[in-house]
């Protein structure tokens, strides 16, 4: 008897993994939103009406109320930083701060950074290995910007937050990336929020669009 | 011993005069510090008078609370120096507890434990021995002390966006900000560090200086001078970590996220 409830509760809410309800940031309606494992939502906007302030909230690194749930564990029940290593965050702009990118990889590790990197993964964005004795400050903006989604998928996370991650490439590299998170998402049974302004490119990755427009988030 | 030659007031007169001349010259070159250097040179004869006949009042009657009263007011009066020299504002009493704490630990503690386990006057409290102490470690471990909480608070603003991004990454607010954190006590540290290794060679220490003007044997005041350095030293050292380890947690809140809005007065700008 418990068992059958069980299974048409899970029929009719399908399987959750990711879950916002009434999700509120100053600035913005309560937001509720649900996630299923493997999906990726897409995310537009304007220019300053939320969209990153929504994916920090999301990452626990600013104030929120309202309920947060990842398999079943509410965000505030364990560590913040715990959270964000399955909650992972890509920022639109990539901070280094070490001299060689092989640094910022598997940073518990005391090694140049290649024993945890994906290296299918890293030549699909166009690296070697080598990659990890490359100087930060020899990389150009769209180096940093694919090396940063490779960096935050040493964490293994279950969630991706992605802030314009392909803004400074060129389409065929966007492509790259666009199905490398694909593939990342079917593998791990992860989900994914996309954030970017070409309409497009949502149409391409994500299965349901939103747009923030008047401090509410819609339907695209 | 020799008897202590006494200055007199004419004596300070003559040294003034070499003060108004540079305050003269000053003014000839147009090199506009006249005012600030008359200020200070007036200021610190006031000051020093003024404690001078503190001192004496307090050294003819030694008792405790009037020890107690007098390290107390020093104590203030450091802790408030220290905020005063940093770039970016601390907030509210936190700040002033920080900076209090720390020095009461680099100082207070550092003294009172010289006091009772090496110095051993009788009593303990006594204040010629106290006050000139105390004094001298208040003003040396406030260096160290405002150096680093300066460079902490200085270089988290400045790298916001690194820590947050370590944040991201899975990092716990201690290894986000473990970098700057030895950076900080580097600052704080140098200084002292580098008198130690110079004294004697390039520098002849105040204190030291002061005792064999004052008639001392060169070696007793030299003994007195390591004393001094190995209390400054380990005054700074300790009062540092204290003010790096209590503004480090207070620059995070309690879900790892840097808040510098409860840490500074004017996070805006």
């Amino acid at each position: 008897m418990t068992n059958s409830v069980l299974l048409q509760w899970r029929f009719y809410c399908g399987v959750v993994m990711f879950r916002l309800e009434n999700f509120t940031i100053t600035g913005l309606q309560p937001v509720s939103l649900r996630l299923q494992p493997g999906e990726c939502v897409g995310l537009s906007g304007e220019s300053g009406s939320g969209k990153t302030r929504l994916l920090r909230a999301l990452a626990d690194l600013d104030e929120h109320s309202g309920t947060l749930v990842l398999n079943d564990n509410l965000c505030e029940s364990g560590c913040a930083h715990l959270w964000r290593k399955r909650v992972a965050l890509l920022p639109a702009e990539s901070q280094w701060w070490h001299d060689r990118v092989g640094q910022h990889f598997c940073i518990a590790h005391d090694n140049n950074g290649s024993d945890c990197l994906d290296d299918k993964a890293t030549e699909r964005l166009g690296f070697s290995r080598e990659v990890m004795n490359w100087q930060v400050t020899r990389c150009s903006s769209g180096e940093k910007q694919r090396l940063s989604l490779l960096r935050i998928l040493v964490n293994r996370p279950q969630v991706l937050l992605l802030d314009e991650p392909t803004a400074n490439l060129d389409p065929e590299k966007a492509r790259c990336v666009e199905q490398l998170v694909a593939d990342y998402l079917q593998a791990e049974q992860a989900c994914c929020i996309w954030v970017s302004h070409s309409a497009e490119q949502l149409q391409r990755v994500a299965s349901r669009r939103f747009v923030i427009a008047d401090g509410a988030l819609g339907d695209a | 011993m020799r008897e202590l030659i006494q200055l007199t007031a004419p004596d300070l007169m003559l040294a003034a005069l070499l003060i108004l001349a540079l305050v003269g010259l000053t003014a000839r070159m147009k090199l506009a510090i006249g005012v600030q250097l008359t200020i200070a040179a007036v200021r610190t004869t006031v000051q020093l008078l003024l404690i001078g006949l503190v001192l004496k009042s307090i050294f003819s009657n030694a008792e405790l609370h009037w020890v107690v009263l007098m390290s107390t007011v020093m104590l203030a009066v450091a802790a408030w120096e220290i905020l005063a020299r940093q770039k970016r504002k601390l907030r509210g009493w936190w700040g002033f507890g920080i900076s209090a704490f720390s020095m009461f630990i680099s100082s207070f503690l550092i003294t009172v434990l010289a006091l009772v386990f090496v110095v051993r006057p009788d009593p303990w409290y006594t204040p010629q021995y106290t006050i000139p102490l105390l004094g001298m470690l208040l003003g040396n471990t406030m260096n160290g002390i405002a150096l680093g909480m300066d460079r902490l608070v200085q270089t988290a603003w400045q790298q916001r966006s690194v820590i947050e991004q370590r944040l991201m990454l899975g990092q716990t607010a201690i290894e986000a900000i473990r970098d700057i954190r030895t950076d900080s006590m580097r600052a704080g540290m140098i200084p002292i560090i580098n008198s130690m290794a110079t004294a004697g060679i390039v520098s002849l220490p105040g204190m030291m200086t002061g005792q064999i003007l004052a008639g001392s044997p060169p070696v007793e005041a030299v003994k007195y001078q390591i004393l001094i350095m190995f209390l400054v030293t380990a005054g700074t050292g300790f009062g540092v970590i204290t003010v790096l380890h209590l503004i480090s947690h207070r620059m995070f809140d309690t879900r790892e996220r840097l808040r510098f809005d409860k840490l500074l007065r004017t996070p805006q700008d």
